[in-house]
């Protein structure tokens, strides 16, 4: 059979797009690259939405991005199903554009923070966590200013009473409520997480972890099964 | 209001220029008049103002930057060397690297966040007007005293600036340096370095050759910033009404700045840019006269068509204004729609503003009439040089004199090892590079606290060429790019940068060659052989002779050391004026030298890597504590000499180092330098919390916190230490077996044993309880 297919997403300020698609790469998948600006998912399998600043994000991080072309898109596939993986700035553009609850705000600290960060998988029964074992602590670098997840009592209590916590941190790092770093949708096909696997799939670079793999073995098992 | 035009300046040769007010010199006006056979017209003398500035011109370093060239050591792998925007060098299998260094001081200290914000993106757009893509980006710091109430306010100012800035970038910063001086107060300094990628065959330079070719402005527009920033601010000396200044200062849009790499390298891949130059220091003045010097001799400009954030901005505002984010083009002129729909995807403006001609001419036009015609050369090339006069300093002998000797040896070396790693120039300084993405591109090796930054080379960092350009390919993702003259390689780059302002205070000729070496050993460590070098030289006034005497005295040691050491200067920059009353910062010449590795996987990291590993301290240590952190920290005393500077050794210690990682027979290896192996030993402890025993013959005060220059800490497996004594045997590199790695503490026999929690606790709490 033919190789599963990622599309990789490239806004103009998009910073770790070329990661991502090396670690599709490494996996055995195919990236493909998907350009803000086109009315086109070119029939990908899954979408890897990256970090970076998109338009500037002088606004509010992620604010512009919901209403770029390809967005019009990706949207309606994301409800009907396609898996899609946010991080960082893709995790703030779900937000931003209500495909997962909640916003990401300025770090506790103020500063902005690039650090190797312990993890712990809270929910393993997503598109993208499934390589992982429930509970199971892995270190992934984070590299974001506004980190911070918030969302109302109501909808933390639902994500948390509903298993919808997929990440969270082991140390807090930006002051997130109940040290959320990543969550699910219902479906548990719509994923979004501050942290950064392509940064954490090879011995030679990035962080002193090969842990952020699973993501990319989770979405392949579940694309070639599927 | 009409500007004042070449015609109006025939007709009123005896009008008074505000020449003074803009930096300039009776003798120097008076030259502009004769090149001119008449008055300069306002924006003409904007122009001269600002070129013949010392910033621009390097008139007062010029005579002695010279040696960089005529003591060059022969070098095969110098590709482009200075003059350029950036220095390229042959890195192996097709491919070069491209770097430079350059100071943003005085900027960084009026308005922190922007001017370290700025000096990043203007150093990015030197490397990006060679046609590399820029892959990383690291910073020299020098600030005032840590807990000085300035330090406060410029210190988190400057490290935002350059963490924004860098972050939206997608640059990973790899390393560079914190330093603190009570010197510093009032001139910190801010030293960017960037280095970019390229393929060999894709060079380009800072010409406008072609008659009938056009010149385009693209990027951001111009605005009334940055006016007079490069006379006004970088070349004149601080007085108190400096805060007056303020709106010299150029303001920063990162987001721009990515757009502008992203559109160069498609431009580039398309093959539709003839000659370009960035807009840096001096505008519109310096890009325009520069490539016209460089190409066929002439250039029409309508500076009219120039776009503008501020209509307002008169033409000698335009020429002057510093406005970031902006790169000027040569283009074929059928290549225009290609280019134009290049930029429209990254949604760049881009104007036409003139173009290319052969009458050795710059002349521009504004509403129609002439206000500039100039022969270019005469601005950008021949400006006035200063054999400016110098002396040693009346105190040198007596600082020279007042040694180290007196002052009281610690009776207790186990708290002077806590007071040294706890004090805020050898603390850790995470605090700043936290605040730094070092990930981004997946392709950073090694990154700060590591000796030197190393970087993967990947077939997908730099600009590739397509077989044709065209809309069709212009709207494509730009990971959609083909790499049909990429090759597979395992190499990789590393770099460092160093500097010493309180040795080069006692001798700048041996402080700058210690600079050179220490960066030089940084790299070799790393398992990459050292290759070439930029230098940022910060000094106080040139007008100074006691300054341009450790000007003079710097330059030429730096000059001579790249000789013996074989590594080139391929370019950086000048950076005078930093003082306050007269006052000068110590001279701080900062070294950058860029090294190659074979195989990346073969990097030798820092510090002990694990259980049962043999610890040597190669290398002759001596007692030499001038200049010392020692004598810093605990006697607040800085005089006698600097460390010995010995190439020869350094040069063995290196070539030992590269070979023996390329053998595989280190599993670690640090640099030893300030603190010495004191120092050294508790870094090596720290990177991985693994802990060692070792045994001092000698001194034990002298063999911890000496200074000598030409030593490194290394970990060696037991089965390994043979081959690898061998090896330093063969090369007369003394090699002294210290002890072996393990447990939780660093034990140095019969003198102190502190656990490593405890070394992590001392050091990492510093700054964080100084900057919050």
């Amino acid at each position: 059979m033919s190789a599963a297919r990622v599309g990789v997403v490239t806004f103009p300020g998009t910073l770790d797009d070329q990661d991502a698609a090396k670690a599709v790469h490494l996996v055995g998948a195919q990236a493909v690259p998907l350009w803000h600006a086109d009315h086109d998912l070119k029939g990908v399998d899954a979408v890897f939405l990256p970090g970076g600043f998109s338009y500037g994000d002088y606004l509010r991080c992620g604010a512009i991005s919901r209403f770029a072309p390809l967005m019009d898109e990706l949207i309606p596939a994301a409800r009907a199903g396609l898996p899609v993986l946010g991080t960082c700035n893709g995790f703030q553009i779900l937000c931003e554009a209500h495909l997962l609850p909640g916003a990401l705000t300025r770090n506790a600290s103020l500063h902005y923070v690039c650090r190797d960060q312990p993890l712990r998988v809270e929910q393993n029964a997503t598109a993208w966590t499934s390589a992982f074992g429930q509970g199971q602590e892995i270190v992934l670098p984070i590299k974001h200013g506004e980190g911070r997840y918030v969302a109302s009592a109501d909808t933390i209590a639902e994500l948390e009473a509903t298993g919808r916590v997929a990440l969270r941190y082991v140390g807090n790092p930006n002051g997130s409520t109940n040290d959320i770093a990543g969550i699910t949708n219902e479906a548990g096909n719509v994923v979004g997480i501050m942290p950064h696997p392509e940064h954490a799939v090879e011995e030679l670079v990035g962080a002193p972890s090969t842990d952020g793999l699973g993501f990319f073995t989770s979405i392949l098992k579940k694309l070639v099964n599927a | 209001m009409s500007a004042d035009s070449v015609k109006r300046a025939h007709s009123t040769p005896d009008e008074p220029m505000p020449f003074a007010e803009l930096g300039m010199k009776q003798d120097e006006y008076d030259r502009v008049k004769e090149i001119l056979g008449r008055r300069p017209t306002g924006s003409e003398l904007a122009i001269y103002s600002v070129m013949w500035s010392e910033h621009c011109s390097y008139k007062s370093s010029k005579v002695h930057l010279r040696q960089f060239a005529t003591k060059a050591p022969k070098s095969e792998a110098l590709l482009v060397g200075m003059g350029e925007n950036a220095g390229v060098v042959d890195i192996g299998d097709g491919w070069a690297a491209t770097f430079k260094i350059e100071s943003h001081n005085h900027p960084s200290y009026v308005e922190p966040h922007q001017g370290a914000a700025t000096g990043v993106g203007g150093i990015v757009r030197d490397i990006m007007s060679m046609g590399a893509r820029p892959i990383a980006v690291m910073d020299a710091l020098r600030f005032g005293a840590a807990d000085a109430p300035d330090t406060r306010r410029v210190l988190p100012g400057v490290v935002e600036g350059i963490s924004h800035y860098g972050n939206c970038l997608g640059l990973p910063n790899i390393g560079g340096e914190v330093v603190f001086d009570p010197c510093y107060i009032g001139n910190p300094l801010v030293n960017a370095l960037c280095v970019g990628l390229l393929r060999k065959d894709q060079i380009k330079l800072a010409t406008a050759p072609g008659p009938g070719n056009k010149v385009v402005l693209f990027g951001a527009s111009t605005g009334p910033d940055g006016i007079g920033g490069a006379s006004v601010l970088a070349s004149a000396t601080f007085e108190d009404e400096s805060h007056a200044k303020r709106p010299a200062v150029q303001v920063g849009d990162p987001f721009m700045e990515k757009l502008l790499i992203e559109c160069c390298l498609e431009l580039y891949a398309a093959d539709v840019v003839v000659g370009i130059q960035d807009l840096g220091a001096a505008g519109v003045s310096c890009a325009t006269t520069e490539l016209a010097a460089k190409g066929t001799g002439g250039m029409n400009v309508d500076l009219n068509l120039v776009p503008l954030r501020d209509p307002s901005l008169r033409p000698e505002e335009i020429l002057m204004s510093e406005s970031q984010e902006r790169m000027m083009a040569v283009v074929r002129p059928e290549d225009i729609p290609a280019f134009m729909a290049i930029c429209e995807k990254w949604d760049v403006p881009a104007t036409v503003i003139g173009e290319v001609t052969d009458t050795g001419r710059l002349v521009m036009t504004w509403d129609g009439e002439v206000i500039v015609d100039i022969p270019p050369g005469t601005a950008a090339d021949e400006g006035p040089v200063y054999e400016r006069p110098y002396q040693e300093p009346a105190g040198q002998a007596a600082l020279n004199a007042d040694t180290p000797d007196r002052l009281e040896r610690p009776a207790d070396l186990r708290a002077t090892l806590l007071r040294l790693l706890g004090s805020p120039n050898l603390a850790g300084k995470e605090w700043v590079t936290s605040q730094y993405d070092r990930y981004v591109r997946s392709n950073t090796v090694l990154a700060q606290p590591a000796d030197a930054g190393m970087l993967r080379i990947s077939e997908v960092m730099a600009p590739v060429r397509r077989s044709s350009a065209g809309e069709s390919e212009a709207n494509e993702g730009r990971s959609g790019r083909t790499h049909e003259h990429a090759e597979p390689t395992t190499r990789g780059i590393a770099l460092a940068t160093d500097g010493n302002g309180r040795y080069a205070k006692l001798d700048p000729y041996a402080g700058a060659q210690l600079a050179l070496a220490e960066a030089y050993r940084n790299v070799a460590v790393t398992g990459a052989k050292p290759l070439a070098v930029t230098n940022c030289l910060n000094f106080g006034s040139p007008e100074d002779p006691e300054v341009m005497w450790q000007f003079a005295e710097a330059t030429r040691g730096l000059a001579d050391a790249c000789r013996t050491l074989g590594v080139p200067v391929t370019g950086g920059n000048v950076s005078f004026y930093n003082q306050t009353g007269s006052a000068a910062i110590h001279p701080t010449p900062v070294v950058g030298v860029l090294g190659v590795i074979d195989d990346v996987a073969r990097r030798v990291p820092s510090g002990f890597t694990g259980e049962g590993l043999r610890v040597a301290l190669l290398g002759d240590t001596r007692e030499e504590f001038g200049g010392s952190e020692w004598a810093h920290v605990v006697h607040g005393h800085l005089g006698g000499l600097p460390p010995q500077a010995d190439l020869a050794a350094e040069q063995a210690l290196a070539t030992v180092l590269v070979e023996a990682a390329r053998h595989g027979l280190l599993e670690g290896s640090h640099d030893l330098s300030d603190g010495g192996l004191a120092i050294a030993l508790a870094e090596a402890c720290l990177a991985r919390g693994v802990g060692a025993t070792v045994t001092l013959n000698d001194d034990p005060f002298i063999g911890l916190f000496s200074e000598s220059a030409a030593r490194a800490l290394v970990t060696v497996r037991p089965e390994a230490f043979e081959d690898f004594a061998a090896l330093c045997a063969e090369h007369e590199v003394p090699c002294y077996g210290l002890g072996v790695t393990g447990g939780d503490a660093l034990v140095v026999e019969g003198v102190l044993e502190v656990p490593v929690s405890e070394l992590r606790e001392t050091h990492t709490g510093t700054l964080p309880a100084l900057f919050g």
